[in-house]
């Protein structure tokens, strides 16, 4: 359970950069992919609690998961993974170690006021 | 006037400071020419037998020392202390994961100059750890006979995150039915490539090839689970 340590630098993040830029957060924008070892139920649950008391209290916390894709050497070409979790063209079977997304764990944007 | 929401980008990795702290760890390092392996395990799986086999049979050759990880109580530290060792425990009172400001804390007095190798043991956890980059040259996950074949498919970010796997107990393996062929096949599903070392702390099997594997100069591990 390392989501609230990530969930409290998030909110540390966030409110950094809505002081800098001199406005309110509405929403939270996140991409999450299955290898960031961070589960998404206990993001969105420590969130509740990281932002108690900060300019965030009333922000919305928007999370794009992204699913896992992989570059399958054999077929020449990126895959995605369903499971995402075993590296392996779901084609022909060669092993893909070459992980290009799904690890993303990113405070990608801000929305806010104007 | 209604306000039109606009939208900033920020592109921030979650673990930012985090990773900015273990970059600059990682500097110290290969500046000081320290190289750092890290151990992550689930509880019980022999990490802190094996890290004291590693500071004695290392320790030979480098001059060699540790760092760990629990949530309590020095034990670790006073068993590894016995291999002469600089060792030092990290208690992360109900953390589950060390973090790289606890790295940089615990290392606040230490000359890395003084060191060839240091190693980190983690807190027993095959979950957290995977996503807290120490500034380690290596990261090695360590799994147990006992603990059956199909534990990377069981937890394949922690598996993602590292660079080498080890067996360890191997003295048990017979005992227990560990099946090899089934447990290369798991980490192949989820780390394709990834070398595995068969030790046993107890006997000592497997330890001298595994010291050979870590032992400097190695530098420069690829960062765990960070797409910047």
């Amino acid at each position: 359970m390392h989501e609230l340590s990530v969930a409290i630098g998030m909110v540390d993040m966030a409110t950094a950069e809505a002081e800098r830029l001199d406005g309110e957060v509405l929403a939270l924008h996140l991409k999450l992919g299955p290898l960031a070892g961070v589960v998404r139920e206990a993001l969105e649950f420590a969130f509740e609690l990281a932002r108690v008391d900060t300019p965030l209290a009333a922000s919305l916390l928007v999370i794009e998961e992204v699913p896992v894709s992989v570059y399958c050497g054999a077929c020449g070409r990126e895959q995605v993974l369903e499971p995402p979790h075993w590296l392996m063209c779901p084609d022909c079977g060669a092993p893909t170690p070459d992980v290009r997304h799904g690890r993303e764990c990113e405070l990608v944007a801000l929305e806010m006021t104007e | 006037m209604i306000a039109t929401p606009r939208l900033v980008q920020v592109r921030q990795h979650l673990l930012k400071e985090n990773d900015v702290l273990a970059r600059v760890l990682r500097q110290r390092f290969h500046d000081a020419g320290t190289t750092v392996v890290s151990l992550v395990s689930s509880p019980g799986a022999g990490k802190t037998a094996l890290l004291e086999r590693l500071l004695t049979d290392c320790g030979a050759d480098y001059r060699v020392a540790a760092l760990v990880g629990d949530l309590a109580t020095d034990n670790d530290a006073r068993r590894l202390a016995r291999s002469g060792a600089p060792v030092r425990q990290i208690v992360t009172g109900t953390v589950c994961h060390l973090d790289a400001r606890m790295i940089a804390g615990a290392l606040a007095d230490w000359t890395l100059a003084d060191l060839d190798l240091l190693f980190i043991e983690n807190v027993g956890n095959l979950v957290c750890p995977a996503s807290y980059d120490l500034g380690e040259n290596r990261r090695i996950v360590i799994v147990s006979v006992t603990e059956g074949e199909d534990k990377p498919r069981k937890y394949p970010t922690i598996f993602d995150s590292a660079d080498l796997a080890v067996v360890t107990k191997m003295d048990l393996a017979d005992a227990v039915g560990f099946d090899r062929a089934a447990f290369e096949a798991s980490v192949a599903a989820v780390r394709p490539g990834m070398p595995i070392e068969y030790v046993s702390s107890r006997s000592g099997e497997g330890m001298a090839s595994l010291c050979h594997m870590i032992a400097p100069p190695i530098h420069r591990r690829a960062t765990a689970g960070v797409a910047l």
